[in-house]
């Protein structure tokens, strides 16, 4: 008697196992073609520039990024992003305040607006600020009769870069401020808090990560941003030469040397960009846990 | 009434403001001023411009080359968010977080870093060369550095989907007899098809754009492997402007278009969602 009825149990667990999930062979064969798509295409890439920095040895990596054309370009990057990153903020919050705590017609063509850089060309974007700018450009005479340099010029980089990073912390904040919605503000106001002081203690606190991540984001793309700040840069060493920018005139160099100099330029922004996967890896992990933390309390309770 | 409520809140024209303003002068005023220089032309010029030998050999490979790195993203997105989703392995979350990382890499590097793993003496090139691949320097190059590029778009528009799915239809299909195998193509997959589409359209529209990575590995060459985003900054190194804002316009008209799609896939995607 109970040998048939273990096998029929036998038989449904299998047929169940078999519904709804692979065989282990084709899970195994999937997960193989997965791991080494991985490998070839993400993990590779990545080791190689390291490996490459550093073939011509660690004081030739030194030497090649402490060079005085390196030194401007890893300076002028900073600077770069030190003016666009807060600037790009600065809007991410307005845009995001106006549009997640208020109702007012046209709201998607202005989020569609905003989102318009993400799909331009980033050498069409550059072309748009030489066509402003440029000395065949709408204000390139005005500017040339009183001396102003932007295209070719430090100017422009800044604008081309702002252009390309413009929509990044704005569509961070916008999604996270609209699910917060608008009680917390209102019952601060009704408290006595004035506007900054609702900004201030209520909404940045509550943004924060969304905040973060965003400027994560813009930071990384205005470091790395290559074709935009190529078209308008001219490409001057030492003055207009951004770490992308450089990497590729040492590239173009093509001696064994120069290109280990290439690729020393080129780590630091590939380090930046594990800074920016763990800076995400961080909060993707803390949001998860507060989430845990949320539904276990309401277990409790 | 609605409106009101919400106007208890301060500071609407204050940040309104200063978003229409910051919105004009960054994006729509050098926006207005391609449109407007394009509109000088008059439309033989512009056709002349946009339709020369060398730039339909360069649309050619710009939309070949992205459409061959879509429809590969499409195929090896899906099966990473897949395996990512429903598997448990070692080294998942490891390979989920750097699945970002085409994203946060600078494309210079990218392409830097490609060029040297494809050339004949690189890590990969080394065994592929010899037997006739040339990843570097050649049409196949681009191919490549734009399905690394690409690659996130898939994956990170699957994932979710894949994550919210009901395991109920599944277990329905298999008590029902399906085997594993027919579930998936009867079932799941028509259920993935508008995510997988959308994804597979945003990295074609990301692919059409790229210029940084490019730059690197194709070498460059007129006819063989320029791009038409590299053929635009040719132009402007040669103070060609209306050749430029030209080729601009066609690579702009086509982004667009790629956005309408766009909208409408995710619509699509958002309704099977709702109804299913």
């Amino acid at each position: 008697m109970a040998e048939p009825g273990t096998r029929i149990r036998g038989g449904a667990q299998q047929a169940s196992q078999r519904g709804t999930e692979e065989s282990p062979l084709a899970k195994w064969v999937l997960i193989a073609i997965t791991l080494a798509f991985c490998f070839v295409f993400l993990l590779l890439p990545l080791l190689n520039v390291f490996a490459q920095a550093l073939t011509k040895g660690l004081g030739h990596y030194w030497q090649s990024l402490a060079e005085p054309d390196s030194r401007a370009a890893i300076w002028l990057t900073l600077v770069v992003a030190a003016i666009c990153v807060p600037l790009n903020m600065l809007f991410g919050l307005a845009a995001a305040w106006a549009i997640a705590k208020f109702e007012f017609r046209c709201k998607s063509l202005l989020i569609t607006l905003i989102d318009l850089p993400f799909s331009v060309s980033p050498v069409v974007a550059g072309l748009m600020f030489v066509v402003l700018f440029g000395l065949q450009g709408f204000f390139g005479n005005r500017l040339a009769a009183h001396g102003v340099k932007i295209i070719f010029a430090v100017p422009g980089m800044v604008l081309a870069t702002v252009f390309i990073t413009f929509p990044f912390v704005a569509r961070e904040l916008i999604p996270v401020m609209q699910a917060n919605g608008t009680e917390q503000e209102e019952a601060a106001l009704t408290l006595g808090a004035n506007g900054w002081q609702t900004f201030w203690h209520v909404t940045l606190p509550s943004v924060k990560w969304g905040l973060i991540y965003g400027i994560i984001l813009c930071n990384a793309r205005a470091m790395g941003e290559f074709g935009a700040v190529s078209v308008v840069s001219g490409h001057i060493a030492g003055l207009t030469e951004t770490m992308p920018l450089r990497v590729q005139v040492l590239y173009e160099g093509a001696t064994a040397a120069s290109t280990a100099a290439a690729f020393a330029v080129a780590s630091l922004l590939a380090l930046l960009a594990l800074f920016t996967l763990g800076v995400k890896c961080l909060l993707e992990w803390k949001q998860a846990r507060a989430e845990r933390l949320i539904v276990a309390r309401v277990e409790r309770s | 009434m609605v409106r009101q409520k919400h106007r208890v809140l301060p500071g609407f024209g204050l940040t309104m403001g200063f978003t229409l303003f910051y919105l004009s002068a960054i994006v729509l005023i050098p926006f207005a001023g391609l449109v407007l220089r394009a509109l000088e032309l008059s439309w033989a010029d512009f056709w002349h411009l946009a339709t020369t030998d060398r730039a339909l050999a360069a649309y050619r490979l710009t939309f070949g080359a992205s459409l061959i790195a879509a429809v590969a993203n499409g195929v090896f997105g899906s099966l990473l968010a897949w395996v990512l989703v429903r598997y448990e392995f070692p080294g998942r979350r490891f390979i989920d977080a750097m699945v970002d990382f085409p994203f946060a890499l600078p494309t210079a590097v990218a392409g830097l870093t490609l060029a040297n793993l494809f050339a004949a003496n690189g890590w990969l090139g080394r065994y592929l060369v010899p037997l006739g691949i040339h990843g570097a320097f050649t049409p196949l190059g681009v191919v490549i550095a734009l399905t690394f590029v690409g690659l996130p778009f898939v994956v990170r528009t699957l994932q979710p989907v894949l994550q919210n799915m009901e395991r109920e239809v599944e277990e329905a299909a298999a008590t029902l007899g399906a085997g594993r195998l027919r579930t998936f193509v009867q079932i799941i997959a028509p259920s993935l098809l508008p995510a997988v589409l959308t994804g597979l359209a945003l990295a074609f529209a990301r692919a059409i754009g790229e210029y940084g990575s490019i730059v690197f590995i194709s070498g460059n060459l007129p006819f063989k492997t320029e791009i038409a985003p590299y053929l635009i900054v040719m132009r402007l190194e040669e103070y060609d402007y209306t050749g430029a804002i030209a080729l601009a316009v066609v690579l702009l008209c086509f982004s667009f278009l790629l956005l309408g799609a766009i909208n409408l896939l995710e619509q699509w995607a958002s309704r099977l969602h709702r109804s299913a």
